[in-house]
């Protein structure tokens, strides 16, 4: 039974990593691609994302809050490990979050600074993520060819916020900007894609771990469905994005659908990547779990509030259902 | 440098930085609140401008409360690993607590308050307000149960080196948590209030004097005059409980370096710590002694009964003065201009710029109060359990160095931008009421 709570705390840790990547991402990406939109346009993409990114950002606190609580040992290793990377990724995310506000409140000629604030924390906090992410998988090696690995990784996983912007706006906005934003997903996608591979095989590459853990029978096997799902969904986004170029705008869901199913799948194998590790090859959930008797009492505090959690999370995106309308106060 | 000295200095400037922001908004919820249920009350517009305008104060308050607060969340595992060691099943859980409880509500109904009015029903977008209002309260109170239960633990036992809890009722409800919650909402409240009463009076200055201006003007007055007294009261109890509980602060705050009866309070004085005692002190006799024990000859123990675990005298003894001194002024501004206004009076010039001059006061009474608290509690990070130095992380300089060049950089231009757009705001009211009245028409009212 008490091995059941740090396998409880993981999960939801995990869980709350990925619907974080999800949502952030989402808005992180419009934050990218508002560099190629007019200012007409800025405004509305902005719009859209903006009664959202609060409430995005807290599931990487709670993310990051469950790992410093239930295993407060990989917390330390983790965070000092990243520690760099972690101030540059926050203070992408300062300048981001405050450039929602600054731009609209703040004088005239400053507002053009605050939007490329707005952009440039984006961008940082989505390479930092991802670099993070690299380093994080050699288990914090800073060799040159690590920090190559990483900084790829960085891209990628910024290419995947952008197709996860672009596919939001297709939800969430019409004509001209309808029409970019296809477009931006598409570019996207390919890069995206293309981030995928490269990642996937230069993982087992510089990690013989994972290159055992995945290539070896009947892992192989078994793991199939993962990359060839991957391919799938590629192919089908890729395909609709086409149709609505050419004009056939029915399924707007799909792309979105298919961007946050590729991040899933590439969520999931991550996670087989590394389990039962927290620290790649140091430290396990096991070894890093705190006593049971605060898991439990954390435990009762979750199972009453994320169901309410999840509840009013629903509610705010039904008062926020169809494309965006300007934002006042 | 010492990496134990950069990391204090960084987790300090980091939340100095963060608590300017929960203070104007913890209350600030509140007030719009008001706001809005004046106007349902009185179908007054002027209520519902103050709202319009107050809200966008609001908002930017919020959103630099919550960046700076997740940089807060990194840190305490990234500085004070021991920390987490040591009392992690104490403090995990009441983190966990406020996350779940408190941090998804707000940020959630935040959308909703913010964006929501044309989407909602009115009842709806009350309702969202109190909740966005309700949500930062509740995280003042498990942040605080934390900070309360490190400077006077309880409802636990030591095992191993870690602490158990045997009472979350009394890890909670610690001895000094009630005094530390209210006074800290208190301040908050101040906060807010001559927040709102500077601005509206800098407006008033520049002959901005629509009666929204004036509602949110007298609305900062009333509410800080009224809020005043009561934090003085509740401050001198708190310091009551911090003699009992925390002796060596006291000390430090009062600057008594020897045991002594009838000990004076000090008006001046330069703490010295090198000769260990007070340069040029001007004390009014036995006044400490008697408000600390109620009686003229009581004992209050000098910082040499503590050894070396006393904390540093100077920052904690002038942040006490700059807090005492802030709250008397505050009494004094706000009751004379509580005086001016009644029956719909208006200020005199000189009192508007008073006001305007006071408009930021609440976070210097703030700042200084938190000061006295946590540097007055070392060398201890938890008091009589884990000294501040274990906690450390082995963290290397120039990694510190760096991370916290960037973030005073960052934090030094958001300081200033969050000012001067607040005054930006200010001016540019009267078109903002324009466009509110647009939006006034298209409601359903
Ligand atoms: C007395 C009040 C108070 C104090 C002492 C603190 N906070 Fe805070 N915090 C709040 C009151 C608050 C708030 C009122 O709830 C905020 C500020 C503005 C806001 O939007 O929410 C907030 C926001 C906020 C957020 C963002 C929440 C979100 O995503 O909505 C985090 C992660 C933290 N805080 C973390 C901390 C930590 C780790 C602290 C201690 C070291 C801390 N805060 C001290
Ligand atoms: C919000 C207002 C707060 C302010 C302005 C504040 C200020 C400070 C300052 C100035 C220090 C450095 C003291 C020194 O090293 O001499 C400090 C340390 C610290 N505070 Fe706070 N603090 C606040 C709230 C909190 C809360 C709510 C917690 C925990 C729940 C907390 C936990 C700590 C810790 C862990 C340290 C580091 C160790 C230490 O130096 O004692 N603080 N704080
Ligand atoms: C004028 C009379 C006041 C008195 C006698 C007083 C007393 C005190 C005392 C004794 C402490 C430290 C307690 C401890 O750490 O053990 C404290 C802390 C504090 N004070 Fe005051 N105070 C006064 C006014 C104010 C005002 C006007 C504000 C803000 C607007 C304020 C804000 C704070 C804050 C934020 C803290 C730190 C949090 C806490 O420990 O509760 N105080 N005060």
């Amino acid at each position: 039974m008490n091995d059941l709570y740090p396998l409880i705390f993981v999960f939801l840790m995990a869980l709350s990593m990925l619907i974080y990547v999800v949502l952030d991402g989402y808005d992180l990406g419009v934050g990218i691609l508002l560099r190629r939109a007019s200012d007409a346009h800025k405004d509305e993409m902005i719009s859209s994302i903006g009664p959202f990114w609060d409430a995005n950002e807290t599931w990487l606190v709670l993310g990051v809050g469950i790992l410093l609580v239930a295993f407060p040992q990989a917390h330390g290793v983790i965070l000092g490990g990243l520690y760099l990377p972690v101030a540059f990724m926050l203070i992408g995310l300062i300048l981001r979050g405050v450039a929602f506000d600054f731009r609209v409140k703040a004088h005239d000629d400053h507002r053009k600074w605050w939007n490329r604030a707005f952009y440039a924390g984006s961008l940082l906090a989505a390479v930092s993520q991802g670099f993070m992410l690299g380093i994080y998988l050699l288990g914090f090696d800073y060799s040159f060819a690590s920090v190559v690995f990483a900084a790829f990784v960085g891209l990628g996983l910024a290419a995947g916020y952008t197709l996860l912007g672009a596919t939001w706006l297709i939800l969430k906005t019409e004509n001209a900007l309808l029409d970019r934003a296809v477009r931006w997903a598409r570019g996207s996608l390919w890069l995206t894609g293309f981030g995928i591979v490269a990642v996937s095989v230069a993982t087992p590459w510089v990690s013989s771990r994972i290159f055992d853990k995945w290539f070896s029978m009947p892992n192989l096997l078994l793991l199939a469905p993962i990359p060839l799902l991957t391919a799938v969904l590629f192919f089908a986004c890729e395909r609709q994005l086409k149709h609505m170029i050419e004009g056939r705008p029915h399924r707007a869901w799909l792309p979105f659908a298919s961007a946050v199913g590729l991040f899933v799948l590439a969520f999931v194998g991550l996670a087989y990547s590394l389990f039962p590790y927290l620290v790649v090859d140091r430290l396990t959930y096991l070894d890093a779990a705190t006593a049971p008797e605060s898991m439990k009492v954390m435990l009762i505090g979750i199972a009453i509030t994320l169901p309410a959690i999840l509840g009013y999370t629903v509610y705010s995106y039904r008062v926020f259902w169809g494309k965006t309308r300007e934002l006042s106060y | 440098m010492d990496p134990l000295v950069l990391a204090r200095i960084q987790f300090a400037a980091n939340i100095s930085f963060h608590i300017l922001f929960p203070t104007v908004t913890i209350a600030m919820g509140w007030l719009l609140l008001f706001f809005k249920l004046r106007h349902r009350a009185t179908g007054e517009k002027k209520w519902m401008d103050a709202y319009g305008f107050w809200v966008k104060i609001f908002a930017l308050s919020f959103a630099l409360g919550v960046v700076s607060g997740i940089t807060m969340s990194f840190q305490f595992g990234t500085n004070w690993p021991g920390y987490m060691q040591t009392v992690g099943n104490i403090a995990g859980p009441l983190l966990a607590y406020e996350v779940l409880s408190a941090f998804f509500l707000e940020a959630t109904f935040l959308g909703v308050m913010l964006f929501g009015r044309r989407r909602v029903s009115e009842n709806m977008h009350t309702l969202a307000t109190f909740l966005v209002a309700a949500g930062t309260t509740l995280s003042a109170f498990w942040i605080l149960a934390l900070n309360s239960w490190m400077q006077t633990p309880a409802g636990f036992e030591m095992i191993g080196g870690q602490a158990h809890v045997t009472s979350w009722w009394q890890v909670i409800f610690n001895p000094s948590f009630p005094y530390r919650l209210v006074h800290m909402l208190l301040a908050s409240g101040l906060t807010a209030s001559f927040l709102m009463a500077g601005v509206s009076a800098y407006q008033w200055l520049r002959s901005d004097r629509a009666p929204a201006v004036m509602a949110a003007l007298r609305t900062g007055v009333f509410v800080a005059a009224m809020l005043i007294p009561v934090q003085i009261f509740v401050g001198d109890q708190h310091g009551l409980n911090t003699f009992e509980h925390q002796p060596a602060k006291v000390a430090a705050m009062e600057g008594v370096w020897d045991t002594e009866r009838g000990a004076p309070a000090l008006a001046f004085g330069l703490p010295n710590a090198k000769d260990r005692r007070n340069d040029y002190a001007i004390g009014i006799p036995k006044l400490a002694s008697l408000i600390l024990t109620h009686h003229v000859d009581g004992e209050i123990r000098g910082l040499n009964e503590f050894g070396d675990r006393h904390p540093p005298v100077a920052p904690v003894f002038w942040g006490f003065r700059v807090m005492v001194g802030t709250g008397v002024l505050m009494l004094g501004i706000s009751w004379w201009c509580a005086f001016r206004l009644r029956r719909g009076g208006e200020p005199s010039p000189w009192l508007a710029r008073a006001l305007v001059g006071m408009t930021f006061s609440g976070w210097l009474a703030t700042l200084a109060g938190w000061y006295v608290t946590e540097i007055g509690r070392q060398p201890y990070l938890v008091t009589g359990v884990l000294l501040t130095r274990d906690a450390a992380a082995a963290t290397p300089v120039p990694l510190l160095g760096i991370s916290l060049t960037l973030y005073l950089t960052i934090y030094a231009l958001l300081i200033v931008s969050y000012v001067s757009v607040v005054f930006h705001l200010a001016r540019k009211r009267k078109l903002v009421d324009r466009d509110a009245e647009d939006l006034g028409q298209e409601l359903p009212q």
